[in-house]
């Protein structure tokens, strides 16, 4: 058992778990009994009082539209409640030890950014350029980009990535990050899920079998725009672990840049959310006709007696009733001040306006409880050609608005138990690839984090002279996750879910938490 | 009995493996230090001590094993390689801090991180906990227990139990249900009421729910000639109607993993896919024996045939092994075979023997009776086999797939275009230049290198990279047309290759290290002369399909028939459908899960039989009532005290909601969206095409028509838990989620349906609000409704014609019917059956 289950919160005496409406959506799961994942007896001994007129009662209140009541824990048998599992694994469930972030903003940067010409500065490489590097290998090729050190750590940034640079003192670099293979699928499917070979559940949909939701009105893992290519849908998958823990898709998946370039088109997402507004009815009548289908549900629930699938499906509209309240405020940036649009690159015809729009959407949804929130950058930062002017391109569209997230995310003293992570899936070649640009480099790259515990203004590990490979510290994706749950509060080897009679875990059976990144 | 000879073996591998481990010792290494030695130091010693020092080596350097615990206590030539608890004074430790220059591990090579060295440390301080001896001997235990596992064992046939104080029975099974029942002090439960019991065998059997005229007729036969009689003909019927096929097609699609795309990053689109599927649901209405439809899944390509269009239909059938995801990103061709190679073992032995072979790709089976040697022995079979996609080469594809061309004069439907005859001898003249150029190009850099000239410039990259696109364009319009561009019948399917060939064992799977060349042969632990030599001159797959459907293989009918238990009774025997091995569960009822197999085979592998034997049996016709006590004793219902309830499947629902809104249309569509308009192309890019619906469905079909394309599912099937369709899938996942519930609220689809329902019922039912809301309960239930449902909906009804409504005209008033419609269309019950 990954946790200590004992302390499951709240009964009321006659066997029902109450999960009342209140002014305050956050924390309504904190009353629900949390569930057993599927093995091993866990009984409570106050939750398996069945009582036929505490069931007329509450049917009754539910019936009359007074209240709303889960039908939670009937089952006087673990097996049975491993039936009814979607409802209540969302609970917000005890950390390992204390945490330090309590909520993720993942900033995926898609096809492999250049840590030699953004993050990983190499003298050597400026004056060995065009020397080779080994004997009749490949070319070394400085950076068109100037380097400098920024704030009082001194952090290295190139010229091409100014607004970022201004949060150096924030931000902690690893340097010396190592992934398995060179080629962008995999390795971007190992970076989300730790696996390559095999379909695992993503860092993501972890993170909320670890700790569940803090806001019932919203899902706990959100993914904006992620490509539909390099895994689609594994990334943010589930694999084994149930269901509810899948990311929730927001906006279309974008055209593989390849595409959009081709075809000359720059999509916009699309709507935001299937499904998330009624086009016939008005709230009231969609409240009349919800409370019709409960009704009838809880008519079916009472001559069944015992029917988690009916239970589950009561407790699903609601929320879908609430998330449509809920979403599309949160989605309509509307709301926000024309100075913090501004802030954040947000305009029509401005390069910023798509990753802007995104950063400040990220904001939005882990200010209102979204627990894990990725993004993956419109524009991608796989420059095997003409470097110089893609890579900036890249920059110009994304550095102002992560800038402007971290600033605001400070602004508003959620930065420090928000973990901001900026990372692509690996780096690329101090050699020249085709005379303009580089090649795939896995063996040693650049990404940072910022917030949530992490040390600021830090540069941890070290490439090569030239920034070819890890030499100090290397830091693998299995250890990064493992410092990612830490920050989180959860032991990456205690984080286990057992399937098919094996424990998994994120990490499998390596990783270790990069300590001298943590504050 | 082989399943107590199994307990017994496990049980003596947990018994005396602990007392051995003592003996050694004296005191027995704690949780958390096995803990300790499973996550940091065996990972070390295998990855950077095995290669020299386990028994893998030839000869263990130093006469040093460190690949068990006796051996790394017991040490080499120069004495222990650890003292439990006295670092300093383990060489182990020595060696590996590199402090004496005579002894340093790993040899020629960096030293370990320091972190590494640390563990070491701490894990000799604290005793070497240790946990490999009994692995060990547990594996060897358990690969004889696997070889003697209830499941490897030819099924028997035994006596059906004895009842003779009960006239509960109907069917041999309800004997041996009820023997079971009665062993564990349960009894079973009364029939279901007969509507229950209607719409229960009308979604169980072709996945929609009853006419209204067939639920009276259905209980006239029940009053007039009772309800076993009444029953017979309900269920013959429904097995002769053509969507049975549609709804077992289904059920055998998600074992084989049918999709109609590539899946993984390039995810293209595979536009001849839906042959394969036409050719699943044929076989299922037309009751061809099982093993017959196996063998003509693996190896139709090599059956004799009759007709062109014989031909044809064997040819389709290979889609099976064709239509699995393909990594098309992978630009080293000798991998891509060996990924198509494991994902066709994988499916083979997952679908037909619920085993896993597939993970001695890499290693040998720990807790499984597969060996590398079984592995490579399969991948020989299918090495010399080559499978035909049909995608064509695009820069999100790097590997190109012949389509497989079916006999012209099979009078097949095609769907793509021909091309204008000028226009085929315009692209092979493009395609000759493109090849003249490429070779100019290549010896023009070959001849400035030879010369010593700087060859930049010559050729680059752009250049090749421009040609091969062209080319694979090219190649990929006219493999689709004959020499006059007419566009030619294709399918999905394989072919054997001109070479036959067996493979080496590759070390951990990777194709840079060959060993060994294995024979082609089928996996040792069911040689029971069960198999035939393989030809020289054949892949083996004829004879591969020949061995899985021999009447004595012990796995391939218990398989089926428990897959078949399965969507009848909502779990089966062996609740993992998929796995029968040492990782799966035992059955709950052994003897008849035998009896069923070799009934099956006996009655020549019918599938139609089968299910008729099973819908016909008292076990089936049980209410699903709760009942406390046994539910007590047997939460998970193995024992069949009840029928469980169960929620529909994604296509179910969809057709259940076309159905009751008289929508339907039953005819079977012409391809699939995928076939007829998508054709071949990368699915990152449809969202591009106006031409789709948005929730890619758009169609009044049933939804084993709807386009199945991987990552990339229509809303109702993604929404409701369909089959994940990149590997064999027995059962499905189920989730209860709010975007279901939105979907349910929000969507056009059920909107439509709604609106359609409300239609009908007022053409049906006339005016009166009572009337309505009953025949739309007999519609959408199979039942009345009771007083307080029908009190609730009328009251639900008459809030229209309440005063402080703005509007009381005839469209406000339908508005609150189509709620209504929703609200039923909508509800659990809809969706679940009793």
């Amino acid at each position: 058992m990954p946790y200590d289950r004992t302390n499951a919160g709240p009964l009321l005496s006659d066997g029902y778990v109450a999960w009342p409406p209140g002014p305050s959506s956050h924390n309504r799961l904190s009353n629900v009994v949390r569930r057993d994942t599927g093995q091993g007896p866990m009984l409570r001994e106050s939750a398996v009082l069945e009582s036929r007129s505490s069931r007329r009662a509450a049917l009754k209140s539910l019936a009359s539209g007074f209240g709303y009541l889960a039908f939670a824990s009937l089952a006087q048998d673990a097996a049975a409640r491993a039936a009814n599992k979607s409802d209540s694994e969302l609970a917000p469930k005890p950390t390992h030890f204390a945490p330090r972030a309590k909520r993720v903003i993942f900033l995926c940067m898609n096809g492999g950014p250049s840590h030699v010409d953004l993050f990983d500065h190499k003298p050597l490489l400026t004056k060995n350029s065009g020397n080779e590097l080994s004997k009749s290998g490949p070319k070394l090729l400085r950076s068109p980009f100037k380097f400098a050190r920024h704030g009082e750590s001194g952090l290295w940034f190139s010229d091409v990535c100014p607004h970022v640079a201004k949060h150096a003192d924030d931000i902690c670099m690893i340097h010396s990050m190592q992934t398995d293979l060179p080629n962008h699928s995999q390795a971007f499917i190992q970076m989300h899920t730790g696996s390559f070979q095999f379909t695992r559940p993503s860092i993501g949909a972890w993170t909320i079998y670890g700790l569940g939701t803090e806001n019932t009105d919203l899902p706990g893992f959100i993914t904006l725009n992620p490509p539909a290519d390099k895994g689609g849908a594994r990334n943010y998958g589930t694999s084994f672990l149930p269901s509810i823990f899948q990311a929730t898709k927001i906006g279309t998946n974008q055209i593989p840049g390849f595409y959009a370039k081709l075809l000359g088109v720059d999509e916009e997402p699309g709507p935001p959310l299937k499904n998330i507004r009624n086009s016939q009815l008005s709230e009231r009548r969609q409240r009349e006709q919800l409370d019709l289908i409960r009704d009838l549900n809880a008519i079916k629930l009472e001559r069944d007696v015992y029917h988690p699938e009916i239970e589950g499906a009561i407790e699903s509209f609601e929320l879908a009733f609430r998330m449509q309240r809920a979403v599309p405020d949160l989605l309509d940036l509307k709301t926000e001040p024309k100075s913090m649009l501004k802030s954040y690159g947000v305009g029509s015809g401005l390069p910023t306006d798509r990753f802007g729009r995104q950063c400040l959407l990220a904001r939005r949804l882990v200010e209102a409880g979204v627990r894990f929130v990725e993004l993956t950058a419109p524009i991608g930062w796989d420059h095997h050609f003409l470097l110089k002017d893609n890579l900036t391109e890249s920059c110009v569209a994304t550095d102002q608005p992560v800038a402007a997230l971290l600033a605001d995310l400070k602004q508003r003293d959620m930065l420090k138990d928000t973990l901001v992570i900026w990372a692509g899936e690996f780096g690329r070649t101090p050699y020249a690839q085709s005379g303009t640009g580089r090649d795939h480099n896995n063996k040693g790259y650049s990404i940072w984090m910022s917030g949530g515990g992490v040390r600021g203004g830090t540069s941890y590990g070290a490439t090569d002279d030239f920034g070819h490979k890890a030499v100090e510290n290397p830091v693998h994706i299995h250890d990064w996750h493992a410092t990612i749950l830490h920050l989180l509060g959860l032991d990456h080897e205690r984080l286990t879910f057992n399937y098919a009679g094996r424990d998994f875990r994120l990490t499998d059976v390596y990783g270790e938490v990069v300590k001298g990144i943590i504050a | 009995m082989a399943v107590s000879r199994l307990v017994w073996i496990l049980a003596s591998v947990l018994i005396v493996l602990p007392l051995r481990g003592m003996a050694d010792d004296q005191k027995p290494d704690s949780k958390a230090g096995i803990r300790f030695f499973e996550a940091k130091i065996r990972p070390i010693l295998v990855k950077h001590c095995y290669e020299c020092h386990s028994a893998k080596s030839d000869k263990p350097e130093s006469g040093l094993r460190l690949d068990s615990r006796r051996g790394i206590r017991t040490g080499g030539d120069r004495g222990p390689a650890i003292v439990p608890g006295s670092p300093e004074k383990s060489l182990l430790l020595t060696a590996v801090s590199h402090t004496d220059p005579d002894l340093k591990m790993p040899p020629r090579k960096r030293r370990l991180p320091d972190t590494v060295i640390a563990d070491l440390r701490r894990w000799i301080k604290i005793g070497a906990p240790d946990s490999r001896d009994e692995l060990t001997a547990a594996r060897g235990a358990i690969q004889k227990a696997g070889r003697d596992a209830w499941a490897y064992q030819p099924p028997v046939k035994s006596a059906v139990p004895h009842i003779d104080d009960s006239d509960w029975p109907r069917q041999d099974v309800d004997h041996f249900v009820l023997a079971t029942l009665r062993k564990h002090e349960l009894l079973p439960s009364p029939d279901a009421e007969l509507s229950t019991l209607l719409r229960r065998l009308h979604f169980d059997l072709v996945g929609l729910p009853p006419d209204l005229h067939v639920i009276d007729r259905f209980s006239r036969r029940a009053t007039a000639k009772g309800v076993d009689v009444a029953l017979a003909s309900e269920v013959d019927e429904l097995l002769a109607s053509p969507q049975f096929g549609e709804r077992w097609g289904r059920h055998w699609l998600d074992v084989a993993r049918f999709a109609e795309s590539s899946g993984k990053d390039a995810n293209i689109s595979f536009p001849y896919a839906w042959r394969y599927r036409d050719y699943v649901i044929d076989c299922l209405n037309a009751d061809v024996p099982y093993d017959r439809f196996l063998v003509e899944q693996l190896a139709g390509d090599l059956l004799p045939y009759e007709s062109p269009q014989e031909r044809a239909r064997l040819l389709i059938a290979t889609g099976f092994l064709a239509i699995g995801t393909k990594n098309l990103e992978e630009m080293n061709p000798i991998q891509f075979v060996a990924d198509i190679v494991d994902e066709q073992i994988d499916t083979v032995t997952r679908a037909v023997i619920a085993s896993s072979v597939s993970c001695a790709r890499c290693h040998e089976h720990k807790f499984d009776a597969f060996s590398m040697r079984d592995y490579y022995a399969l991948a020989g079979i299918f090495a010399s086999t080559k499978t035909y996609f049909g995608t064509a080469i695009a820069p999100a594809n790097r590997v190109g797939g012949d389509p497989l061309p079916l006999p012209l004069d099979a009078g097949l439907p095609v769907f793509h275009r021909s091309i204008p005859t000028a226009r085929v001898k315009k692209l092979k003249a493009e395609m000759a230049a493109l090849r003249k150029e490429g070779q100019e190009g290549r010896a023009a850099v070959l001849k400035a290198i030879e010369a010593g000239k700087d060859p930049s410039g010559l050729f680059t990259l752009r250049d090749a990279l421009r040609i091969f696109w062209r080319t694979g364009a090219i190649e990929g319009q006219l493999e689709k047309v004959d020499a006059d561009g007419k566009a030619l019948p294709l399918a999905m399917g394989v072919l054997d290759r001109e070479s036959i060939q067996d493979v080496p064992l590759l070390q951990r799977g990777e194709i840079a290290q060959p060993g060994e060349i294995v024979p082609r042969a089928f996996p040792e632990i069911f040689n029971r002369n069960l198999s035939k030599s393989i030809p020289k001159d054949s892949s083996g797959r004829l004879e591969l399909a020949h061995w899985l459907t021999n009447p004595q293989h012990p796995l391939t009918a218990r398989v089926i028939v428990n897959r078949i238990w399965k969507h009848v009774f909502g779990a089966g025997l062996v609740p993992t459908v998929d796995d029968f091995g040492a990782t799966g569960q035992p059955p709950s009822h052994p003897e008849l899960l035998d009896y069923l197999a070799v009934r099956f085979v006996e009655k020549r592998w019918s599938v139609k039989s089968m299910i008729r034997e099973l819908v016909l049996s008292r076990t089936y016709r049980q209410a699903s009532t709760h009942r406390q006590a046994a539910f007590q004793s047997d939460p998970e219902n193995r024992f069949l005290w009840r029928v469980s309830k169960r929620r529909l499947e994604a296509e179910a629902i969809r057709d259940a909601m076309l159905a009751v809104s008289g929508g339907i249309d039953l005819a079977r569509p012409e391809a699939s969206l995928v076939g007829r308009v998508i054709g071949d192309r990368p699915i990152s890019i449809i969202g591009l095409d106006k031409r789709l619906p948005k929730d890619l469905d758009g169609t009044v079909h049933r939804s084993v028509y709807l386009p199945v394309i991987r990552d990339r599912l229509p809303d109702v099937l993604e929404l409701f838990d369909f089959a994940q369709s990149s590997f064999v899938t027995g059962t499905r996942e189920h989730t209860n989620v709010p975007t279901q519930a939105l979907y349910l609220m929000n969507s056009p689809f059920v909107q439509q349906r709604a609106a359609a329902l409300a239609e009908r019922v007022r053409s049906e039912a006339g005016g009166d609000s009572k009337t309505r809301v009953r025949h739309i309960f007999r519609l959408c239930f199979s039942r009345l409704p009771d007083a307080q449902e029908e009190a609730r909906a009328l009251k639900f009804l008459a809030s229209d014609s309440e005063p402080t409504r703005a509007s009381d005209n005839l469209d406000d008033r339908a508005d609150v019917l189509i709620s209504f419609c929703q609200a039923i269309l909508s509800t659990a019950e809809f969706r679940n059956l009793d």
